[in-house]
């Protein structure tokens, strides 16, 4: 088994689904940071059977909304130190901005060009998210 | 600086809100010549980006009668839009000349970014392509509650195109709001209900049938709506649909004697002229009490509702 040794000070992502690691990992945009970052893929979990795990030895501000949107189920440790002074366990957001974008081809977002296009969850049980102006649904 | 009212969807205004907008509108109705010019001075900007005959009327005969002018366009040709300019910048400068502006668009969700881009005027949704059409909705209330005293504890038929007809999304989700409403759902299959207005309506508060015959005995309020042919991608759809519900005089010995019928119009096949003749015809009542209700917000909006 890898051994990768415990971070100081940073982030840990933990409890993300097995194959989600590298898809956050994208969306983070982790590729650019300069400071250690560890993806591990399919390791053994007890909740999980097999779960991926980020470890970013850094201040970096993560955009949550983001990483609800992709991983209701993730949590999110805060080190200091070598020891988790907090722990976030995420969840849907109520209001979606700048990240999906309405497939309706009536909505003036579409025809008005707005890139910033703004959505609200309209069921949580059904991951389903409303256009903030015209309603449409939007599938994650 | 007080903050500027809109109306985008039925949402921005709460019962009781609705409830001092008809018994304005009922005051303006018994003593019109109190309000003939409480809105002297004032501008109505009338930004029609898509034909509308009755809305339009109904919005610029309200102004005039209160006395305020009107100026604007009724179709995107008249507009700068047809020079590629965006709605937002069409709405910041049309903020500089008039006091309200009333916005009908065939793109759902206009009237939102219209409000988005209007501080200090105040925005009216005439109809969002096939979303929303909130004075519609104040207009289907404000005709129950005068032809039938009250607008709780009763049974309301909504027959035809249920998926595209903006004015029945709107009216289900407002009339579900009222104690004691049972709605009966009337549409082809094809034509049904979206579930985002679905989801809203309370449950147990309605039922989905196929069949007008079925549910007109039952209906207090019987409101039809026409299956438009502007919001279909196919002709041969429209042709196979647009006939599936017809009123006729025959049909209606079935219903209550008390019953009132109403339509947004323009009517086309679904209510057969012959009804027109009947007292429980109610739809061009509704289109001159649509008049009134929008007279009453249009006071509302320019905070001018005390004036008389």
């Amino acid at each position: 088994m890898i051994n990768v040794s415990e971070i100081k000070k940073g982030i840990v992502l933990d409890h993300i689904c097995q194959g989600q690691g590298y898809e956050i990992f994208k969306v983070l945009h982790l590729h650019e940071v300069e400071d250690v970052v560890v993806l591990l893929q399919s390791i053994p979990s007890e909740k999980l059977g097999r779960k991926d795990l980020i470890k970013i030895e850094t201040d970096l501000p993560l955009d949550l909304t983001v990483l609800g949107l992709m991983g209701p189920g993730i949590t999110v440790n805060y080190i200091e130190e070598g020891e988790r002074v907090h722990k976030k366990k995420l969840s849907l957001p109520r209001t979606v901005e700048g990240i999906l974008s309405c497939k309706n081809p009536r909505c003036i977002t579409l025809a008005e060009k707005i890139h910033q296009g703004s959505f609200y969850l309209a069921k949580e049980e059904m991951k389903l998210y409303r256009c903030g102006y015209c309603d449409a649904a939007v599938s994650l | 600086m007080e903050q500027v009212r809109h109306l985008i969807g039925p949402e921005d205004l709460n019962q009781k809100e609705m409830e001092e907008l008809f018994r304005l509108a009922d005051s303006i109705l018994m003593h019109p010549e109190r309000y003939m010019d409480v809105c002297k001075g004032k501008i109505m900007a009338s930004l029609f980006f898509e034909p509308s005959t009755r809305t339009r009327l109904s919005f610029e005969a309200a102004m005039l009668r209160l006395g305020g002018q009107v100026m604007g366009f009724s179709e995107p040709h008249g507009s700068s839009a047809s020079k590629g300019e965006s709605l937002q910048d069409t709405i910041r400068t049309v903020a500089c000349y008039a006091d309200l502006a009333i916005l009908r668009h065939p793109k759902e969700g206009a009237a939102k970014l219209a409000k988005e881009a209007s501080p200090w005027m105040p925005v009216v949704n005439a109809g969002d392509g096939g979303h929303l059409h909130p004075t519609q909705t104040l207009t289907d209330l404000m005709t129950i509650r005068h032809l039938k005293k009250s607008l709780k504890e009763m049974t309301v038929v909504l027959c035809g195109d249920l998926m595209f007809g903006r004015t029945i999304h709107s009216l289900a989700k407002a009339l579900s709001t009222y104690e004691g409403m049972k709605l009966i759902l009337v549409s082809p299959k094809e034509l049904k209900m979206p579930s985002y207005v679905i989801e809203e309506l309370p449950p147990g508060s309605y039922v989905e049938v196929a069949s007008l015959e079925e549910a007109l005995p039952l209906a207090d309020v019987l409101y039809m709506t026409r299956v438009q042919k502007e919001r279909f991608l196919n002709e041969e759809e429209y042709e196979r649909l647009k006939d599936v519900y017809v009123l006729t005089k025959e049909k209606l010995q079935w219903a209550k004697k008390e019953l009132i019928i109403m339509h947004p119009l323009p009517r086309l096949q679904e209510i057969s002229v012959a009804v027109d003749e009947d007292p429980r015809a109610a739809y061009f009542q509704q289109a001159k009490l649509g008049m009134y209700i929008r007279m009453a917000l249009i006071l509302k909006l320019l905070k001018m509702e005390d004036e008389r």
